[in-house]
């Protein structure tokens, strides 16, 4: 029993950090932006809200966990925009290929990211390990809630991004299906030549959808390092491999918000079944962790040969829009 | 005729019908520079170190000596080759982002049978079957997304995408199985003592044949692209699907045969990876670089010669950066941030090969 909560615990928060990195994603792939970024714009928002915090928290005499946690959203929400700012430059108004565009983003994020928190366990000192425990602390700080049994411990024995990422998603879903600016921005998604005829702006859709998912995906890293990792650093490249299974779970949930709840804690069982299960050899449980993909390739194959045009993602997905071009 | 996006704005802009080569030269020329430029700034913010000696450390890095001349050359023939193995599907508008995953696949197969085969057969024998077992498994890892394009149009970016990461599993999971000594968790360097498997020395030089046989793909794929019916048969497929249709060409099988060929290409450099310069393998043994390779194919828009220049300015920027590393004390990782900003650049500059800004004269405001 104690195992099964545990797994479970593990396993929402795991879900939590790709769930962020695929709301963001769907959000962005409504709009026909492929950004295969997301892994970089993870990076992006996880270093930044580290290097606020610990800057803010060597800094001051006696830190407080709440202006940490505030310091660290500011510094993620600007450094994971930014992200998706230079993608959408260089693909909506200088019309870039988005495959190659969004890979060297990946490549740009993981840099910035290592290479800053390489330097900063080597600024840190001592052990050689930079911790901001006050603001992380702040993160994972929970209900009384928690102490309600098992259940309390499933339920509510975690920060407030996990409740988030859950509230985002169905604000996501709602915003999608029930809003004029959800309808715009699928339109722009299916078919931009249409939306541009109806007089939508197509250029500042893609711009906002992209920035705006780019900020949510950004919100991932940020509790990877924050959450996960207890406010650490390393250059492990973990937050590629994430974000890489963000997208596979944009598929997973056939774009559809609500989906990458469950999807995500599902995938986050997945991911950390190998652990629970005894009689596993070293070996064996790298096989465990194809899991997660190989389920994703097994939905994306069966969605086309079912041919439901509505879980195969935006029509216009990964072509850019040329007026000119019509 | 259209306005910018942003409506009123007065500048316009215009597609180019054809560019002399110096001006399309001059451009990347001019982008590269300017990311050098914005680079230069970042270092001297970051470190405060003179940008000037930072880039002439680099170059010492890359070509300061012959051995790192060398393994330089050593590396830009595998980025290459990778790069050449993308170009066909690329031309053909078929997305295979799996370079990645059929280089891993190429890998264990070429180490399966290094590690197996090595008492039983001559180094030559040996060698021969080591390519084609790689040939064989990255041509299979490129035949299966193809097959689901093919026959359901499943997407091939996200399959093959996807695919990465279980052929990344998968290589975990054989090094596992052959980990040498025992514990290590790595393979080591197989046949260390009898170097069965291991290139020659070729002319001389160690990495000889590494460099004749990127020379080899590159110069094949430029005429097979350009001067076969098959070539052609991508390019048209590439071009419009329609058109390739109505011509009677099959895109079934361009499909699947343009992409085994990819695979192949791309697991043939596993085979290099391996038996040519590092002897073990690992998930490390592709390392980033069948992504690197994706946006080398795109950027040479095909041409395999050109792949020859950019993957050598970025084995030059990975070489460079990973010196200035060590000389300044700094991370080795500022290569790939220094390599990120480079190829925004280049990305960008794109644009201003394909269209230019024209200023709308005042004579229309007028009116």
């Amino acid at each position: 029993m104690s195992q099964l909560v545990s797994l479970l615990q593990a396993a929402i928060t795991f879900g939590t950090v790709i769930m962020f990195g695929a709301l963001g994603e769907v959000v962005t792939e409504k709009s026909g932006n492929l950004n295969l970024g997301t892994p970089g714009i993870m990076y992006l928002g996880g270093i930044a809200a580290l290097a606020g915090a610990f800057f803010y928290e060597s800094g001051v005499e006696n830190p407080s966990a709440v202006v940490g946690v505030l310091i660290a959203l500011v510094c993620c929400v600007a450094a994971s925009a930014l992200g998706g700012l230079i993608y959408a430059f260089l693909t909506v108004t200088l019309r870039a290929n988005q495959n190659v565009t969004g890979l060297t983003l990946t490549i740009f994020g993981s840099g910035v990211a290592n290479f800053f928190g390489g330097s900063m366990n080597k600024l840190a000192g001592g052990v050689g390990q930079i911790s901001v425990a006050t603001t992380s602390g702040g993160f994972r700080a929970t209900l009384p809630l928690a102490k309600l049994g098992t259940a309390g411990s499933i339920l509510f024995n975690h920060g407030f991004l996990v409740y988030t990422a859950i509230a985002l998603a169905v604000v996501l879903h709602l915003m999608l299906g029930r809003t004029r600016v959800g309808l715009n921005l699928r339109t722009v998604g299916e078919s931009p030549a249409t939306a541009d005829a109806t007089g939508i702006n197509v250029t500042r859709y893609k711009y906002t959808a992209t920035c705006v998912g780019a900020v949510i995906t950004g919100l991932g890293g940020m509790f990877y390092v924050m959450d996960y990792i207890k406010g650490t650093w390393a250059n492990d490249g973990a937050i590629e491999s994430l974000g890489w299974l963000a997208l596979a779970l944009v598929i997973f949930a056939a774009w559809k918000p609500l989906n990458t709840i469950w999807g995500a804690y599902l995938f986050g069982i997945l991911y950390w079944l190998y652990y629970y299960i005894s009689g596993l050899t070293r070996y064996s449980q790298e096989l465990f962790k194809m899991l997660p993909y190989v389920v994703t390739i097994v939905v994306l194959v069966m969605t086309s040969m079912r041919k439901k045009r509505e879980n195969l993602g935006p029509a216009a997905l990964g072509q850019n829009y040329f007026r000119e071009e019509r | 005729m259209q306005t910018s996006a942003s409506g009123g704005s007065r500048l316009r802009i215009v597609k180019r019908d054809s560019l002399p080569m110096w001006k399309a030269v001059g451009i990347r020329l001019l982008a590269v520079l300017l990311a050098l430029l914005v680079d230069a700034i970042l270092i001297y913010c970051i470190v405060n170190l003179n940008p000037v000696d930072v880039y002439k450390t680099m170059f010492s890095g890359a070509f300061g000596t012959t051995r790192r001349a060398w393994i330089t050359a050593r590396d830009t023939a595998l980025l290459l080759c990778m790069s050449v193995g993308l170009a066909p599907a690329f031309k053909m508008r078929f997305w295979n982002t799996g370079a990645e995953g059929q280089i891993l696949v190429g890998a264990i197969c070429t180490a399966f049978c290094m590690i197996n085969l090595a008492d039983v057969l001559p180094t030559g024998l040996l060698l021969v079957v080591m390519a084609l077992a790689s040939i064989v498994g990255g041509g299979l890892w490129g035949l299966i997304p193809a097959v689901f394009k093919a026959k359901w149009d499943t997407n091939e970016t996200l399959f093959t995408l996807m695919l990465n990461y279980v052929a990344i599993q998968l290589t975990s999971f054989c090094v596992a199985c052959w980990e040498n000594p025992y514990g290590s968790n790595t393979v080591g360097i197989i046949n260390q003592n009898s170097q069965a498997g291991w290139f020659p020395a070729l002319f001389g030089a160690s990495y000889g044949l590494n460099i004749l046989l990127a020379v080899l793909l590159t110069v094949g794929m430029f005429c097979y692209l350009r001067y076969t019916k098959q070539g052609y048969e991508i390019a048209v497929v590439g071009e419009s699907r329609n058109t390739a249709r109505y011509a009677g060409v099959s895109i079934t099988k361009v499909y699947i045969r343009t992409m085994i060929l990819s695979g192949a290409i791309c697991g043939f450099s596993g085979f290099i990876a391996v038996a040519g310069s590092s002897h073990t393998v690992s998930t490390s043994t592709a390392g980033g670089r069948g992504f690197t390779a994706i946006i080398v194919a795109w950027l040479a828009k095909f041409n395999t010669f050109f792949m020859v220049v950019i993957s050598l300015l970025l084995v030059f920027l990975e070489k460079g950066s990973s010196e200035i590393a060590s000389q300044y004390n700094l991370n080795e990782y500022a290569a790939e941030m220094i390599e990120g900003i480079i190829l925004f650049f280049i990305l960008g500059s794109e644009f201003f090969l394909n269209y230019r800004l024209v200023r709308t004269g005042k004579e229309k405001e007028g009116k």
